[in-house]
């Protein structure tokens, strides 16, 4: 896993959105994301924001020019997002997949198994405890969209 | 029965600690309650009326004879000598001190138990028939299927924040004992020409909105099992309503796009998931079924003939067991319903005694009916005697399976913070009225069930009879539910009319039991006679 890239002070964005976790390397996108309607309307947009009564679908037709998908959590109890962020991997988007709103400790490391790689959380979390929580399991049960080896595939021969 | 392995032990040993350091971050006032909440929520630990209720899962109702003493000594060393066996084949403490939780819950992975995921909106504790492994008449043993859906399910990473909670329950037989069509998955594995499938039955459940699930799939080949199931979820995920709690189980979500319409979604993304490499390897359904394999039934002999010079211990065996697989074998339930007493609590002593009985007479192994029994799933029929006796001394003998006393019951106002009225002390009037009365023999098959609110944890809408505690301008109140069943030829009850007093509903039991009784014909159980003459003749005894 790499090591979380932290923006610089005054970097991208404001207020909310904030980045305050990214595991890319590449560049922010730096210029402010659309609504889906926005973005299926206009041909040049690049970074997109999905709410939760969205349907990621209607995004995977233009994948090749989304560089970033903010996925907003008006509140951590609604989990539409993780499978709209499931969904956009399992169609081969690469891009960044940003977590933003109601985004707590204990939803990041079911987050980044969806493939969420950055977070914008509204109120910001303690990075040792984010590390901690990342680091909790040794395994997992299932395929998701990391890279992960299911403990399934680890008894049947596959390496982690 | 399945052990863990380093993997499974590590998922659960890193659960104990990450819950350690959640619970002294509360103890220590770094985390607020509200914060904490949704934290123990996920570890089945409830903050009821007057102290924390831990709910353990006990995955497909079976336990060792090791997994029942340690039950015991949680109940002895952590609550007030005594536990609670749920509707859904779990266990719960209603006495917990939230310094000693994180310790429960370390004594648990000794054993190889958890709480995960028995709160939550999130996929619960997966049931099963508590006679699987056992029954005559299944296929084949449910349980591997639903150990694959337990692992599958155990931090399931897109699942975590569904609109609600989500039941599901696995049989393998045409027999329903585990009310599969009133979870939200029922899952019947099923045999066609010579080949193991699932037939998936999605959108039942009981609650405030009670619904029977229609089947949405005959026949999902075993090999795509999870991927069926994650599709199943996926669709939940994504369209169960969000704008209103009441609406958000996944009942309603089939109800109003309609059965087709699901299944037809559940298809589209079930062929995109197959794509996607969620299934586990075939060979781990295989490992897994070796846990499941039958133990070393002894040839069937001479002294297989069952001895019935004692009546009491002759009545027992035809009220209390049920056919084996294997000749020479029953399956015996132990009561955990003595006249006047409160359903599904057994004491430490009593979880000792049965764990000990299992280990002498049934392979090692127990079950936990959703009915709030317990199952001595293989005893040979020449030990029953010798196990009668010593399941009568503990008072765990009582011969009332499937009788009127034998009273599914919630917690209810006695202990549960959603409760309307008392579920406990109405059962335990019922229980003493008809063993007093005498007419629990003559009555036959009678299942009462009892929810102290209208989430239905009582299984209310599933009784023969049903009792519905409610409040009436500050009053507990009964309304009185005819004609549920939670088997095979499953049926919502309905209600009969105005609710009655505590005393009044017991009256109105005995009125309704005695109009069977006068209108029943040759062979006739009470659910028989009301399908047959309706609710009208019911109504008029009770309020004409």
């Amino acid at each position: 896993m790499a090591d979380p890239q932290y923006p610089a002070e005054g970097g991208l964005g404001q207020g909310h959105d904030e980045v305050q976790l990214r595991y890319r390397d590449d560049e922010l996108v730096d210029h402010a994301s659309v609504t889906v309607d926005s973005f299926l309307a206009q041909s040049n947009a690049s970074a997109v924001r999905i709410e939760p009564g969205d349907d990621t679908r209607e995004l995977l037709r233009h994948l090749e020019r989304i560089r970033l998908v903010e996925v907003n959590f008006p509140s951590f109890g609604d989990g539409r997002g993780y499978s709209a962020a499931r969904i956009l991997r399992e169609s081969g988007y690469d891009g960044e997949i940003r977590a933003v709103g109601d985004v707590l400790v204990d939803q990041i490391a079911y987050m980044r198994r969806c493939g969420f790689d950055a977070f914008a959380p509204e109120r910001p979390l303690n990075e040792s405890d984010v590390e901690a929580a990342l680091n909790r399991f040794p395994h997992v049960y299932q395929a998701a969209a990391d890279s992960r080896t299911p403990i399934w595939n680890l008894r049947h021969g596959d390496a982690a | 029965m399945y052990l863990y392995d380093q993997y499974d032990q590590a998922m659960v040993d890193a659960r104990v600690a990450e819950f350690r350091d959640q619970a002294q971050r509360r103890l220590d006032g770094k985390l607020s309650e509200d914060q904490f909440k949704p934290l123990r929520l996920m570890n089945g630990l409830y903050l009821q009326l007057h102290a924390y209720m831990l709910r353990v899962a006990i995955p497909y109702g079976t336990l060792s004879s090791r997994q029942m003493h340690a039950l015991a000594d949680i109940a002895d060393k952590y609550d007030r000598g005594y536990g609670h066996f749920t509707t859904r084949q779990n266990i719960q403490y209603n006495w917990i001190k939230l310094e000693e939780a994180a310790d429960i819950l370390a004594d648990l992975a000794k054993v190889e138990m958890h709480a995960i995921q028995t709160s939550g909106n999130c996929i619960r504790n997966i049931s099963s028939d508590h006679f699987a492994g056992a029954a005559a008449d299944e296929v084949t043993d449910p349980r591997p299927y639903a150990e694959l859906l337990r692992q599958w399910s155990s931090f399931h990473p897109e699942f975590a924040y569904l609109p609600r909670k989500f039941k599901i329950c696995v049989i393998a037989s045409d027999r329903d004992r585990a009310a599969m069509k009133l979870h939200d998955i029922g899952i019947q594995i099923v045999e066609k020409d010579g080949e193991m499938g699932a037939a998936f039955y999605v959108g039942g459940g009981m609650g405030r909105t009670p619904m029977i699930a229609p089947c949405i799939k005959d026949f999902v080949p075993l090999d795509r099992l999870v991927s069926y199931a994650e599709a199943c979820l996926r669709v939940y995920n994504r369209y169960g309503r969000r704008d209103n709690k009441y609406k958000a189980r996944i009942k309603i979500l089939v109800h109003e796009m309609g059965a087709d319409a699901y299944a037809k979604e559940v298809d589209e993304e079930f062929a995109h998931l197959l794509d996607q490499g969620v299934e586990p390897p075939f060979a781990e359904l295989e490992r897994i079924r070796t846990f499941f394999e039958d133990p070393a039934f002894a040839a069937a002999g001479a002294d297989d003939e069952i001895d019935r010079s004692d009546p009491d211990f002759a009545l027992w065996v035809d009220r209390n067991t049920h056919a084996h697989k294997a000749d020479g074998y029953v399956s015996a339930v132990v009561s955990l319903k003595p006249v006047g007493g409160i359903p599904g609590d057994a004491t430490a002593e009593q979880m000792h005694l049965m764990a000990d009985l299992a280990r002498d007479y049934s392979f090692d192994e127990l079950r936990v009916m959703h009915t709030q029994n317990i199952v001595l799933p293989h005893v040979r029929k020449s030990d029953l005697h010798k196990l009668w006796t010593a399941l009568d001394e503990a008072g765990l003998g009582t011969p009332n399976l499937d009788r009127i006393g034998d009273i599914i019951a919630c917690p209810g106002l006695d202990y549960c913070s959603l409760a309307n009225a008392r579920s406990i002390p109405l059962a335990q009037k019922i229980s003493q009225r008809f063993a007093d009365n005498g007419k629990e023999e003559t009555l036959g098959e009678l299942k009462l069930k009892i929810s102290g609110c209208i989430n239905a944890c009582g299984h209310h809408h599933a009784g023969h009879i049903g009792i519905l505690g409610v409040d009436r301008k500050g009053t507990e109140n009964y309304q009185l539910l005819l004609g549920g069943s939670e088997a095979e030829d499953t049926s919502l009850a309905k209600i009969t009319g105005p609710g009655f007093t505590e005393d009044g509903v017991v009256d109105a039991i005995e009125t309704v039991s005695d109009l069977y009784l006068s209108s029943r014909v040759e062979g006739e159980r009470f659910i028989d006679t009301y399908r047959r003459i309706g609710m009208t003749p019911f109504k008029e005894a009770l309020y004409g």
